[in-house]
């Protein structure tokens, strides 16, 4: 489906409720405690997780393979702090534990993972999560670092004041799991004597009568809070400084195109030489007829054109990974709360936006942690602006062929990163502009509420970015080998028909000469127009078509894609072309996740015709601009 | 000391209920000074946004400390309960709280 963000999920048969029979176990608890983590430990899935509030938004479903109960199936559910819907992600938590979310089964027991560092307020959700009157497993998350900062708990006593099991784990070290094992076991068996302790909940369910009913608990089963960890507010005191904070914040952004660039180059020269040392490998084996023509001109060419970019979106991740990691996404949220303000959007809204420099995809997903739905509307409407690692290809491909590598602010940030880095500017801007308009005409609403927890930072492991860039490689390289693959041959094909015809006169030329005349002024010659069609299915796809193109051109059949196209092209067409993939939506991913989202296709079509207009008219007055100075 | 803070708040805030007894002083925590803290007192904001707030611990009794402000000046970081959470001056204002003379470690 998505070609950004494939999450592997079972199909689970909906069967009645048996009471005393376990089949499907919820994870429940407040936002960022752990719920994810613990679910990738006992499932064996991935799952994403990170160290700010609400990435998970939606329910995801799998088996209990990780303890040994592939008969179970287990929920993860976005964290919640009540029972209140007060947001598009908690209405789904909500959902689901009341049996009322389509297509997901009724959970008949609830594993409450609660973070025990901060125990006096996570209690606060037991009272109404007890009430449910579901067998209920208190999982007390990080326990180890409770203890280790000097923490207590009486676990026994908490067990008796809540009348459930507790058992203290860490999701992280997978230690405690066997906890989760005795208590699906122990539940699972019929007569097994069911706990009928008696427990006092308080009468009236608001969070007042919780909050004191929670603190009375905690005193009474001598919980001592860890000591505050003072590194997070020793680095909070220099990340969010006055005058620091918005300066390690350029430093940060700057040192990563710089490093995309610096180190990404060579590192894709090098993957791109092997590629296509490959490519003349194979090539003997296959004779010299039409099918080496086929398989290496077409299709390899085309693919491994695509392919080379891998190490640099691979750097980029690591570097989003880092961010969201550590903690500081929430912290750039809050620096960037002034700025959202002004265009009349929550500074929460910078959360899915910025994770729409990775993809926009799961960027208009996340959105649901936003609690006003206009507000909602109008980050979705904006997410496809932000420069996604789609976009990263092509323009990798146009700078390195057509902006000199000259040192700007000597070794630390060249030309290269600069044209690169103005290109996430122009989207970021264009971002902003249409939210304004979209605020102050059709979705204009009150100003919601800014309300951010910061998590504590963390240092990100080495396991789980390594387990990103995996993921992340596995789903460059499928979308590689499906949709880029496809399209080549299919380009190959219909350039070689009719058969002995020139390029010029193939069905490929004819159609490419049909569209010349509408993008002509932009600067694009008909080959840069089938890219432009052929991206719509995805923005990378460009980049293989353009590979596949001059691999079949005689005349640049024997130059590499970057020396074909400065054969090719001005610097006004190139640098157009750019500007457009900034702005376009050439995305059906997005198109799909923003009608599902949205509920309607009025969105979606809205979007993308607004974003096509933008894109020519930005393209063509690039294309202009640049003519007109160097004349 | 007390009597200077007292009719400095008398002069923007007069309110029935008024706790004169002791070294409290009423305010709104928008207004409580970085490294001081507060005890809540009532919030005044649209019912649902109230509900979440107080879920997340903003009920009354509950001591908040002023941690510090984002660069621009806000949101502003608080802690309760151990935890911190950022809000903006505007919600802020609607969370009325007891100030407890001296709490003020600056």
């Amino acid at each position: 489906m998505s070609s950004c963000c494939n999450t592997e999920t079972i199909e689970v048969p909906i069967e009645p409720r048996v009471p005393g029979r376990i089949r499907t176990v919820a994870l429940v608890g407040p936002p960022n405690s752990g719920k994810s983590t613990l679910f990738n430990r006992l499932t064996g899935l991935r799952q994403k997780v990170a160290n700010y509030p609400g990435v998970t938004v939606e329910q995801r479903v799998g088996r209990l393979n990780g303890i040994d109960r592939a008969d179970l199936t287990l929920i993860d559910l976005p964290g919640i702090y009540g029972l209140d819907t007060y947001s598009e992600d908690a209405r789904v938590a909500v959902d689901v534990l009341h049996g009322e979310m389509p297509g997901t089964p009724a959970p008949d027991a609830i594993l409450l993972v609660l973070d025990s560092l901060h125990l006096r307020r996570q209690l606060m959700l037991a009272a109404p999560v007890l009430s449910l009157g579901l067998p209920t497993l208190v999982l007390l998350n990080m326990s180890d670092l409770m203890e280790a900062r000097g923490g207590h708990i009486d676990t026994l006593a908490l067990a008796q004041e809540l009348g459930v099991p507790v058992a203290k784990i860490s999701a992280t070290r997978g230690a405690g799991l066997d906890s989760i094992t005795h208590f699906l076991n122990r539940k699972a068996e019929p007569d097994a004597p069911l706990s009928v302790t008696k427990i006092e909940l308080p009468v009236v369910g608001n969070p007042r009568s919780y909050r004191q009913w929670a603190t009375g608990i905690s005193t009474r089963t001598k919980y001592k809070a860890p000591v505050s960890n003072q590194a997070t507010k020793r680095i909070d005191g220099v990340l969010l400084h006055r005058a620091w904070g918005p300066l390690v914040f350029l430093a940060v952004v700057f040192a990563v195109f710089q490093v995309v660039f610096a180190i990404g180059q060579p590192l894709s020269d090098g993957f791109g030489n092997l590629l296509n040392a490959a490519g003349d490998a194979v090539a003997p084996l296959l004779g010299h007829g039409w099918l080496e023509s086929l398989a290496i001109d077409g299709v390899w060419r085309g693919v491994a054109s695509v392919l080379v970019f891998l190490p640099q979106i691979l750097l980029l991740f690591l570097f989003i990974g880092v961010l969201e990691d550590s903690g500081y996404l929430a912290r750039a949220a809050l620096i960037a709360d002034r700025v959202m303000r002004s265009i009349g959007l929550n500074g929460k809204a910078f959360i899915p936006l910025l994770s729409a420099y990775a993809c926009a995809v799961p960027a208009i997903m996340a959105t649901r942690t936003i609690e006003n739905k206009r507000d909602r509307f109008a980050t979705i409407l904006v997410a496809p602006f932000m420069t996604c690692s789609a976009r990263l290809p092509i323009y990798m491909l146009m700078i390195a062929a057509f902006i000199p590598n000259k040192p700007l602010l000597g070794d630390f940030f060249g030309l290269r990163a600069a044209v690169m880095l103005s290109l996430y500017v122009l989207g970021f801007l264009a971002a902003l502009a249409t939210a304004r308009l979209l605020k102050s005409s059709i979705l204009k609403a009150s100003s919601a509420p800014f309300i951010l927890e910061l998590p504590q930072y963390r240092l990100p492991t080495v396991r789980s970015l390594g387990l990103r860039l995996v993921d992340r490689g596995k789903v460059f390289l499928r979308q590689a080998g499906t949709v880029i693959l496809a399209v080549t041959l299919v380009l190959w094909i219909l350039s070689h028909v009719p058969f002995h015809a020139s390029l010029g006169e193939s069905v490929i030329g004819r159609i490419g000469h049909f569209i010349e005349p509408i993008i002509r002024p932009l600067g694009f010659n008909w080959k840069i127009g089938i890219g432009l069609l052929t991206s719509v299915m995805a923005r990378e796809v460009i980049v293989g078509t353009l590979g596949t193109l001059y691999g079949a051109d005689p005349t640049t059949h024997s130059l590499g894609l970057q020396a074909a196209l400065r054969h090719d092209l001005t610097l006004g067409g190139a640098m157009a072309l750019v500007v457009f993939f900034a702005f376009a939506m050439q995305c059906t991913s997005t198109i799909a996740i923003v009608r599902r989202e949205t509920n309607s296709w009025r969105w979606p079509a809205l979007q993308f015709t607004y974003m096509s207009i933008l894109a020519y008219v930005a393209a063509l007055a690039t294309n202009q601009a640049i003519l007109a100075f160097m004349r | 000391m007390v009597a200077i803070a007292l009719s400095s708040i008398f002069g923007a805030e007069t309110d029935d209920d008024f706790d004169l007894s002791g070294a409290w002083k009423l305010s709104l925590l928008s207004e409580l000074p970085i490294g001081t803290t507060g005890v809540v007192e009532s919030l005044e904001l649209p019912g649902e946004i109230q509900h979440h707030l107080m879920h997340m611990g903003f009920v009354p009794e509950a001591r908040i400390t002023v941690v510090r402000r984002a660069p621009a000046g806000d949101p502003t970081v608080y802690s309760i309960d151990g935890f911190e959470v950022a809000l903006r001056r505007d919600t802020a204002k609607a969370i009325r709280v007891r100030e407890y003379e001296g709490s003020n470690t600056r």
